[in-house]
Order: C-alpha cells, then sequence, then structure tokens
C-alpha cells in the first residue's frame, strides 16, 4: 500500500513522473518546451497545440546508472503520437545507440496514433519498434512503465511490446484495439466498452501480469515503479534468435491453453490462480501473493 | 483559431532567478503556461494561442488583472489554451509566476 499523500503514477502529469522516478535533479530534457517543436498540424484542424507536443524526452540517472528516458502526456490529446511526438521518441531511441546509456526508459501513456496526423503516427511506430529492436539488440534494456490514465494502446501497445521489459500497475491497461474500437466493429455482444470490470479484466495491468503480457507489477506509487524499472533493467535477457524463439513458442503455448475461453476469470482459473473471482478486488500484495507461482512468466522469452 | 498578443509595462522585475517554467496541460477546460525571463526588466508579453474565439476581451481583462497583481517583469508568457475558464487561467498564471520564484 501507497503511503497517505504519496504521489499517485496515476495522477501525475509525464513531467513529474519523470522527476520522482530519477535520481534527484539529475534530468535534463532534450528539445524542451522553449523550443516550441509543436506540431504543424493541429492548427489546420483548429486544435490548440503544445510546447512539447505531449512528450517529455530526454537524459537522467537511476540509482546513479545515466538512462534516457520518455514520458508521454496521457493528458494532451490522449498521449497520442503526432508528427513531432514520435519523431522524438524515435529520435532517442537512436540517441541510444551512439550514447548506449545503462537503460531507455518508455512511460507509456497513450491511445495510440493521434488521428489528425495519422500517417506520420503510423510511420513513427513502425519507426520506434525497429528502433527499440537496434537498441535491443545492441545490449541497451528498453523498458516500458505502464500505469497512466491512457494505458499503452494502439500502436504504443505495439510499441510497448516489443520492449525488453514491461511494468504494469493496477491501473495500466495494454492492448492495441481499445475497448471502443471493438465495440464499434464487433458490436457491444462481443464487447461491452461500458462494462469497465470487463475492460480490465481483459486489458487491465492484474491481467497482463497474470498472463506474462507484463513483467513486473507495481503499486500506483514512483518508489514501485522504479524499484519495478531497475528490477526489469537487470533482468533483460539477450536479444537473439534463442530468445525470440522461446518467445514464439511462450505465445503458441498461451495461445493452446487460453484460446477458447472467454474471460479473464477463465484464463485465471485455468492458470491455477486460487480465487479467481477476488482478484479485481485483491490489494497490490495479496494479488501478488495469487500470482506467485501460477503466473505466465516472460523471464526467460521476452 | 485566436491568436492574442498583450504587451504590459512593469515596476519592478519579477523575483527569482529560474530562467524558464512551464505549468499546466493543454487539455480540455484546461491550458499550459511556459514563463521564460527573456525581457527587459521592465516588460512583461503574454501571447495566446487558444481555439475558442472571440474572448479577447476576456483574456484582455484576466491577463491586465494578472500583471497588476504579480508584476512580472522581464517574463515572456506563452499560452496554450484548451479552453480553460477566465478562473483557471488566472490561477495557472500565478501558479507559474511562483514557479519562476523558485529555485532553478
Amino acid at each position: 500500500m501507497s503511503a497517505p499523500g504519496a504521489l499517485s503514477w496515476y495522477e501525475a502529469g509525464a513531467r513529474q513522473r519523470i522527476a520522482v522516478l530519477l535520481d534527484q535533479s539529475s534530468f535534463a530534457e532534450i528539445l524542451g518546451p522553449a523550443e516550441r517543436r509543436m506540431s504543424p498540424h493541429l492548427p489546420l484542424f483548429g486544435l490548440p497545440r503544445a510546447f512539447d507536443d505531449g512528450i517529455v524526452v530526454g537524459r537522467g540517472r537511476l540509482d546513479g546508472r545515466p538512462v534516457l528516458v520518455a514520458a508521454q502526456e496521457g493528458r494532451f490529446m490522449g498521449g497520442a503520437f503526432g508528427e513531432v511526438h514520435g519523431a522524438k521518441l524515435v529520435g532517442l531511441l537512436r540517441l541510444g545507440l551512439t550514447e548506449r546509456p545503462a537503460a531507455l526508459l518508455i512511460l507509456f501513456d497513450t491511445g495510440g496514433v493521434r488521428l489528425q496526423e495519422a500517417n506520420a503516427g503510423e510511420t513513427a511506430i513502425a519507426e520506434a519498434m525497429r528502433a527499440i529492436a537496434d537498441l535491443r539488440a545492441a545490449g541497451v534494456p528498453v523498458i516500458g512503465l505502464v500505469g497512466g490514465r491512457a494505458g499503452a494502446y494502439g500502436g504504443g501497445g505495439l510499441v510497448a511490446g516489443t520492449c525488453s521489459g514491461l511494468a504494469v500497475s493496477e491501473a495500466g491497461r495494454i492492448s492495441v484495439s481499445g475497448p471502443e474500437v471493438i465495440e464499434t466493429n464487433r458490436g457491444a455482444e462481443e464487447f461491452d466498452a461500458r462494462d469497465r470490470a470487463l475492460v480490465w479484466r481483459t486489458m487491465g495491468g492484474k491481467h497482463r501480469y497474470l498472463i506474462g503480457g507484463a513483467d513486473a507489477f507495481a503499486e500506483d506509487t514512483p518508489e514501485s515503479f522504479r524499484k519495478a524499472a531497475l528490477g526489469l533493467i537487470d533482468a533483460a535477457a539477450p536479444f537473439d534468435l534463442a530468445t525470440l524463439e522461446a518467445e514464439q513458442a511462450r505465445l503458441e503455448r498461451r495461445l493452446d491453453r487460453f484460446g477458447e475461453t472467454l474471460d479473464g476469470r477463465d484464463v485465471w482459473a485455468r492458470l491455477g490462480v486460487n480465487d479467481p473471482e477476488g482478484i479485481p478486488a485483491a490489494t497490490d500484495d495479496a494479488f501478488r501473493a495469487s500470482a506467485e507461482g501460477c503466473r505466465e512468466s516472460a523471464r526467460d522469452a521476452r | 483559431m485566436d491568436r492574442l498578443s498583450f504587451r504590459h509595462a512593469t515596476r519592478r522585475p519579477h523575483p527569482g532567478t529560474r530562467a524558464e517554467a512551464i505549468a499546466g496541460v493543454v487539455a480540455s477546460g484546461n491550458l499550459e503556461i511556459l514563463l521564460e525571463r527573456v525581457l527587459a526588466p521592465d516588460l512583461c508579453t503574454v501571447e495566446i494561442e487558444t481555439p475558442v474565439t472571440g474572448y479577447g476581451d476576456v483574456w484582455e481583462a484576466v491577463v491586465a488583472d494578472f500583471v497588476a497583481r504579480a508584476q512580472p517583469g522581464g517574463l515572456r508568457i506563452s499560452i496554450n489554451d484548451g479552453g480553460a475558464r477566465p478562473d483557471t487561467v488566472s490561477l495557472r498564471l500565478l501558479q507559474g509566476a511562483r514557479l519562476m520564484e523558485e529555485a532553478p
């Protein structure tokens, strides 16, 4: 449990998250707000711009180790990838290849590609995934932290899936198609987006941790995410053929095991979780204890 | 989009040495304010970009009130507005001015 008055990761903004995650005063921003590198597209739609285009990137230290960090601002257009937003992330990832930091951290908070500049956004997603693969191949772990109000959706979910390791909190959600997108395309019988409990049973942090879609489960505090990030940096598997084959085998096994299930609760029951019905209401500590020993793990795979 | 620009003389330079600060975020009913200590110490400018058109008089009054209260000499203030109410704008401006007084 978090101490009363402690900062909530979910409630915090991108700049706040960086300030409390990294070593004190160690952050130096690249292309800060005063550079005014704003979206060239939004004014065409009569929409307001942000000085940082909704993403903060730069250098800092984590427990003394040099890191590169990117944090999305989920409150600005749902943290969506526009042209500048995406280019800042891709540029940072490529900078990692020359600087070789101890890790590159991505603080996800995004609904995916920004529809008003979708072509540029989609391109940025592909470039970011390629850059992450290059960085991992060079031995630099790329760690994703997911615990913001927008989650990691759309292309952001794809970029998250490319990372060396992911930490998620209960409030965090990871997926590609969001609840409303599924409902719109397949009907409310397929997926009722208003059923928030269903959304969390399908895409929420606890579910993702249980099926090995996330590698660490964090409480909704900066300290917990910091600890999780440090653990994931040290646990990052080498990015080689053996790792990728293990990951492929794990995903095939997951499909065999859970392909027929219709609800998160059925998946958890098959995993052998003690009280599947009690998972959504369980405290962080009780949940971690239930997950121990039966959750799927990507430790040797991704 | 409305682009507004105001220029005020101030009686004194804004306290503190911090060169730059940012407050708020562009979201519905909210705004972001970038403050830079780059002007002559008896001058303050405020530039505003807002998708809500036709409220120039209200912005003028809110900015004039802020300058009278804070005397933010030397500050270039830039605003990206997401449709914030005047009271939110006032509070955000004062928050930004306060940030510029803190240690860099």
